[in-house]
């Protein structure tokens, strides 16, 4: 499985795998970074190699070494970052070898690179059109107006709408999406024998992701390169990849075809990444997130044995003493007994070695001693009972949101940011808002907390009407309802120290004397879990899920009933994202507040929610139970928002629902049907005529479309993937085993 | 591009206003009484009143507000008293001679100190880099009449290699003036170079941690590609805003140097009308060196734009 699913070149003939030089050859790269005098091993004997062709993904936690490694490959390292042993080779060549004039032309020749943020990966003064055409003049020695159409031919292949527009066109002017096409076409210039790809679709939104993996997959039926992908998302390695490593604190842990590796992993480190990401249709009230206790060890730090031993449910002593080779799975299983039972490293001479050949007679590794106990790896969080009426949420609503309506001006432009949107959140319940980047969801949750004062309509609070803004609004109204944001960097002061901030919220949201003041901070901190010693600290010296957790505190200081969450968990990594979805889950069991959860994870935003609304271009179009929404019959958009999430999915066929066009401007909606312009089932001219009328499933959720939902529910069951299109459609929300098994969908 | 400078050039005109009503209040604060000082102080104080009903002193302030102002747009700006001449051709003409001198320091000092900003800065931590900032740093913080002072003494009275002068004899071609300004132009070279360099580096540091100037590295383009091309451009930014106002700065500010090399400059006779009390004088030729630094500024942000076409083109 680790060779071609997809032919080699255009032509097919495939060099044979044997003799050809691999596309990147890495051996036992060691490489450290020099700070304060000291050298900090990042990458620690890292052996990989992708065949020709080839499709790699690398996955594991910041901070892993994912893209150090990638630097490695372009001879790219920090200036404090040296090689201090092994070797990366391109097809067969030695990259530390090379002239100066020779890594020049090797680069963006030989490997070029897609960047996670492509808005400031392209100079941000220089039309499109010189960006590219400088790539064929520095490489290939063109002329300018031979590059220049080169460069056009470049866009033309990345499917840009208009190539020659876009190549008089500064970075600024065009979509995210558009921008990342473009530092694709470039790096395709030169048609280069290894393509990495450094999270290529991180920060995209939902459709603009899925748009950008279709290209890829495309592509790759084209182009000769082979492909390393850098990602901590699971679902794409799933998606692009034949083969996968996963990276642990510089070591490659587990290396195999993605398939082998995702249904049956063999390193508890895979396994607790596996578990900790909400699998889709996954539901809090079914099972909490596993999560992966510890964290992540400091650069430079002394590890004896495995390196994951610290955090392993599994570890024995043998694996705090001897670190275990990257042993074949599973052949390698005698010389493992064999270690367990005299608690000793096993002979080298027993096991396999790792990539005497790229494609050997193994094709799976584990570094670990009980590979074939993983399955069975113990369950490190209790199942939390927390369905609606154990939370008390029978009586009445909390918020009433009606008629809401918030504009903007943008010079002469009016741009309306929510539209009218109406909803209801009742006692103890969490509301999922979800929706692409600009449909309004902020901008919402800033009216309900008073940041923004709205043009039209009215909020209740609790029965009572909410005065526009925070400075008009009561102190009690203020503090029943409190926001956590997305960065906590951001939202902590960084010259205080933890006790501090959350001693001050406390006081200004709850009051009190000074000895209750003191009890009620040390209790919110052990309730969101941040230990005594870190109330000393200053936010910038805790780690990114300790900074969360505070801002967390801070929110439940004065005993809110409403927490408006934006985006709380999408800045951390999985394993941190898992702890802080539970936290929150386990306080609003214990202290009955209601959440609105924003996210553009739609697995998360399924996981913790009871109910959905999902946000289209300033309008409400969807909005029901969880699991009403995310099945048919639903709205146009939400089906086409959930088929563009890369799943953890290697059985079911696939129907990826392309939407058209870009997003229209929130200053000139659509008429009629705000969504017809993209549509994938557009009835007609009533559509762009007439807005459509909320109308009601049997389920009793609402959707804004002029499709009844009978006529919806066979159109979109008639239009699932696989043979059982009706079964799977009542059986997505049942609960899954714990172990990866072939539903779960990655962050 | 156009509407940005239309908006601009508008944007001027309450400046320009509020500008001359300050200045104006500010004269009018001034201690004494203009026709006394013309007089000196035996004059029998009916013909000080006399002189000033002449003068139309005696009227009320914004009435005289309104004159001046409407003089001024008008190209009547009044006499001075002090030179006892038509106050415009003399201000043009010291306001030329500043220009000239400041421009000749610019020309010395933009091109200096952006090579050395950009050279430190790409350089970054090196030896180099702070040997560049500490020697920049240390001439900046000595006063320009000290280094002029030095300066005069060194190349002028001891090695006698420049004039002492500023202005060559008259008769003499006009491109012996520059020889002559060499001189002046120094210390305020030294004063700048520091400063502008400085920002020049700040930039090229920042820049070169953008993730773009990756990209143009690992597409496999040449080193001075990737200088010139893509972060020389993004990283002048802030050193232009800079050259700006201290363009403003260099023609207005240059008072202790001009009286130093006793050059006839706007700083100059600013300091004597002021002295002096001839207030159509000094009126004048601060609000002209207002307007100079408005204008400069404006240059800046055009250049700006040029350099960023988000702002070019947002308008």
């Amino acid at each position: 499985m680790s060779m071609p699913e997809h032919p080699l070149d255009p032509a097919g003939a495939a060099p044979a795998p044997g003799n050809a030089p691999p596309a990147l050859d890495v051996r036992d790269l060691e490489v450290s970074f020099h700070r304060r005098g000291r050298a900090l091993r990042v990458l620690k004997g890292v052996t990989m190699t992708i065949g020709q062709g080839e499709a790699y993904g690398l996955v594991g936690e910041s901070g892993c070494g994912k893209t150090t490694l990638a630097m490695a490959a372009m001879r790219y390292l920090a200036t404090n970052g040296t090689i201090d042993a092994g070797s990366v080779a391109v097809e067969g060549q030695d990259v530390s070898t090379l002239s100066e004039e020779a890594l020049r032309k090797w680069r963006g020749g030989k490997i070029s690179m897609v960047y996670q943020d492509p808005a400031t990966a392209l100079s941000p003064a220089m039309r499109i059109g010189d960006q590219l055409a400088e790539v064929f003049h520095y490489h290939e020695g063109m002329g300018k107006t031979e590059a220049l159409e080169r460069a056009r031919e470049s866009l033309r292949r990345v499917a840009i709408p208009d190539p020659d527009a876009t190549l008089k066109r500064y970075p600024f002017e065009l979509s995210g999406g558009q921008q990342q096409r473009v530092v694709i076409a470039m790096a395709l210039a030169v048609d280069p024998q290894l393509l990495i790809l450094d999270e290529p679709t991180t920060g995209l939104d939902a459709t603009v992701e899925a748009e950008i993996l279709d290209l890829i997959e495309e592509l790759r039926g084209r182009i000769n390169a082979a492909i390393l992908l850098i990602t901590h998302n699971l679902g794409l390695v799933a998606r692009l990849c034949e083969r996968v490593g996963v990276l642990y604190a510089g070591r490659l842990v587990e290396e195999g075809p993605a398939r082998d590796v995702f249904t049956d992993p063999r390193h508890p480190y895979t396994m607790g990444l596996l578990r900790c990401v909400p699998r889709f249709g996954m539901n809090k009230t079914d099972a909490a997130l596993q999560t992966i206790p510890g964290t992540l060890p400091a650069l430079g730090e002394p590890l004896e044995g495995c390196v994951y031993s610290a955090r392993c449910p599994m570890a024995k002593p043998v694996c705090t003493q001897h670190e275990p080779d990257f042993f074949a799975w599973p052949s390698d299983l005698g010389a493992r007994a064999a270690a367990e039972a005299a608690s000793k490293p096993p002979d080298p001479a027993a096991f396999s070695p790792h990539h005497a050949n790229p494609v050997g007679e193994s094709d799976r590794y584990a570094r670990c001693y009980f590979s074939p106990e993983v399955p069975e790896m113990p369950h490190m969080t209790p199942v939390l009972a927390t369905s609606l009426e154990a939370r008390g949420a029978e009586g009445g609503n909390v918020l009433e949101i009606d008629t809401v309506r918030r504009t903007f001006k943008d010079g002469k432009k009016k741009l309306t940011a929510v539209a009218d949107v109406s909803l209801d959140l009742r006692k103890g319940e969490t509301f999922g808002l979800v929706g692409e980047s600009g449909s309004g969801k902020t901008t919402l949750a800033k009216c309900v907390t008073g940041l923004l004062a709205p043009d039209a309509g009215t909020i209740t609070f609790e029965a009572g009407e909410l005065r526009p803004t925070a400075a008009r609004r009561s102190q009690d109204a203020l503090r029943a309802i409190q926001m956590v944001f997305q960065n906590p960097d951001s939202t902590l002061n960084p010259a205080w120290s933890t006790r501090s901030i959350l001693t001050r919220a406390v006081r200004k949201l709850g009051g009190g004397k000074a000895g209750s003041v003191r009890a009620k901070v040390d209790k919110l901190s052990a309730d969101v879990r941040v230990e005594p010693r870190f109330l000393m600290q200053r936010p910038t010296e805790l780690s990114g899920g300790q900074k969360q957790r505070v801002a967390i505190a801070r929110a439940f200081a004065g005993d809110p009933t409403l927490v408006i969450c934006d985006e709380p968990a999408s800045a951390l990594d999985v394993s941190v994202q898992a702890s802080i979805l539970n936290l929150l889950v386990e306080l609003q069991t214990n202290e009955k507040v209601s959440y609105v959860f924003i996210s553009h994870d739609l697995a998360v935003v399924r996981y913790i929610s009871d109910r959905i609304g999902v946000m289209y271009l300033a309008e409400l179009i969807e909005v029901g139970g969880a699991e009403e929404v995310f099945n048919p019959p639903h709205h146009p958009y939400t089906e086409a928002l959930l088929s563009s999430i890369p799943k953890l999915d290697f059985d079911s066929p696939r129907r990826r629902i392309a939407l058209h066009g870009t997003m229209p401007s929130l200053s000139d909606p659509p008429s009629g049907c705000r969504f017809h312009t993209r549509c994938h089932r557009l009835l007609g001219d009533i559509c762009k005529e007439q807005e459509p009328p909320f109308q009601e499933s049997t389920t009793g959720h609402r959707y804004k479309c002029h499709i009844p939902p009978d006529e919806l529910l066979a159109a979109q069951v008639a239009d699932r993937p696989g043979p059982h299109a009706e079964a799977v459609a009542q059986a997505t929300d049942a609960p899954g085993t714990d172990s990866a098994d072939p539903q779960p969908a990655a962050s | 591009m156009l509407r940005l400078i239309g908006r601009r050039l508008l944007l001027m005109v309450p400046t320009l206003i509020l500008a001359s009503m300050l200045i104006f209040a500010l004269a009018e604060v001034l201690p004494g009484d203009v026709a006394r000082s013309i007089l000196g102080p035996y004059a029998t104080q009916e013909q000080v009143d006399l002189l000033n009903q002449r003068l139309g002193a005696d009227r009320p302030v914004y009435e005289r507000y309104v004159d001046w102002a409407g003089g001024f747009v008008t190209g009547d700006w009044g006499d001075s008293l002090l030179f006892d001449e038509a106050v415009l051709p003399l201000v043009m003409r010291s306001l030329g001679n500043s220009l000239l001198l400041a421009g000749f320091a610019l020309v010395l000092i933009v091109p200096t100190s952006i090579a050395v900003g950009v050279f430190a800065g790409l350089r970054r931590d090196s030896l180099l880099d702070r040997g560049i900032t500490v020697s920049t740093l240390s001439m900046t913080v000595i006063p320009e009449f000290v280094s002029g002072v030095v300066l005069l003494y060194v190349f002028a009275v001891w090695l006698k290699w420049l004039p002492v002068t500023a202005l060559p004899p008259s008769g003499s071609p006009f491109v012996s003036r520059f020889y002559y300004l060499i001189l002046p132009a120094i210390p305020l070279m030294l004063l700048e170079l520091g400063y502008i360099a400085r920002m020049a580096r700040v930039g090229t540091v920042q820049v070169l941690a953008m993730p773009y100037i990756r990209t143009a590295v690992l597409k496999g383009l040449p080193r001075r590609r990737v200088i010139f091309g893509h972060m020389l451009r993004n990283a002048m930014v802030p050193t232009v805003t800079v050259i700006g106002t201290q363009i403003g700065w260099l023609i207005g500010g240059l008072v202790v140097v001009e009286v130093l090399f006793a050059y006839p400059g706007i700083g100059n006779i600013m300091v004597q009308a002021a002295k002096n009390k001839d207030l159509p004088l000094l009126e004048a030729s601060v609000l002209m060196v207002a307007i100079l630094y408005m204008v400069s500024n404006l240059i800046a942000d055009i250049v700006v734009a040029l350099l960023n076409p988000r702002i070019r083109m947002g308008g």
